[in-house]
């Protein structure tokens, strides 16, 4: 367990500098460091799948990032907050902070998942029989892509559906707006 | 923007090949082994994304144009709605693994019905659309000038 509170350690020493530091650049770095310590809790959880996904997303958003800050010129951070806006921001991540230990004091301990004491689970099924009906060795992409394809279908309609949206609003040329204007 | 200085652009001429095949090794093994369809999707589109920063975006747009790109992406989600749409009509059910057990045996490459083939049409999908957003978000913000109003107008 101790590797998962030093790395917990690493991330919130990350964002903070990523919230207190007046470069962009910078900023955007650290929010990758957090994103690398949480791909590498990931790996140490033995969820390889997830974390191949997280650090491969992470470099993206991170590139994204970089440019859409250094394109713009304003890599600086100028003048100071509001004093109202800090105390509702505190009191929201207090209240957020008791309802989190009220709801992990719910959970079973870790490592004892809740499927394994309930009879009849369906991820109890998965595992059981995911080889053989499924034929698929790895079995994460067994429930994404054939027990639970409804969902993929539903992830791959919101990507499709915002990137359709981005490439309309940012298109370069207006065509219709265009064309008015000549005429 | 004409890129990077020649030492980007000799080691990204290098890598973008292996960048490229590994996605694809992620795509084509992704029911054997950790990744699949998203993860190799984002690497595929990652190494064209080094392209881009290293050599410029008219480069990139002269090997992958926009609309070429738009196209992979609505023939990937296409893809992935004619198989679920096949096991209609094969299977009986919406999604269902109407080859399971045709082909192959488990633990090998060739195996696992159609889900081979919905992570080819995911990575697909996935790479063209995040390509396709990162090209149009550096098109936005190359004429985007800071305090002037954004019309379009060259």
């Amino acid at each position: 367990m101790a590797e998962f509170y030093i790395l917990l350690l690493f991330m919130i020493i990350a964002a903070v500098i990523a919230v207190e530091t007046t470069n962009l650049l910078s900023a955007v770095i650290c929010v990758g460091a957090i994103g690398f310590g949480g791909s590498l809790m990931f790996l140490f959880l033995r969820a390889p799948d997830i974390a191949i996904t997280q650090i491969v997303v992470e470099v993206l958003g991170l590139i994204i990032l970089i440019r859409a800050t250094i394109a713009r010129d304003l890599t600086f951070i100028s003048g100071d907050r509001e004093f109202f806006a800090v105390v509702i921001s505190v009191v929201i991540i207090f209240v957020i902070l008791l309802a989190g230990i009220r709801a992990f004091d719910t959970l079973p301990d870790f490592g004892t998942p809740v499927f394994t004491k309930v009879t009849g689970a369906a991820s109890q099924t998965y595992i059981s029989e995911g080889l053989t009906r499924t034929g698929a060795a790895n079995l994460v992409t067994s429930v994404v892509l054939d027990f639970r394809a409804y969902d993929t279908l539903g992830e791959a309609t919101v990507l499709f559906t915002s990137i359709v949206g981005a490439t309309v609003i940012l298109r370069r040329k207006p065509k219709k707006l265009l064309e008015d204007l000549d005429q | 923007m004409k890129g990077m200085t020649i030492i980007v652009k000799t080691v990204s001429s290098w890598v973008k090949m292996l960048i490229f095949l590994f996605g694809i090794y992620i795509i084509i093994s992704g029911h054997l082994t950790p990744g699949g369809g998203f993860a190799g999707g984002v690497i595929l589109a990652s190494s064209y994304v080094l392209l881009m920063l290293a050599f410029g975006r008219e480069f990139v747009e002269e090997n992958l144009s926009l609309p070429l790109a738009s196209k992979l992406d609505c023939l990937g989600a296409f893809a992935f709605a004619l198989i679920a749409l096949l096991g209609f009509v094969f299977g009986g059910t919406f999604f269902v693994n109407f080859l399971v057990g045709k082909y192959g045996q488990p633990l090998e490459l060739l195996s696992a019905g159609t889900i081979p083939l919905s992570n080819i049409a995911i990575g697909l999908k996935v790479g063209a659309s995040l390509f396709l957003v990162i090209l149009t978000l550096s098109t936005c913000c190359k004429d985007f000038k800071p305090g002037t109003p954004f019309d379009g107008k060259e």
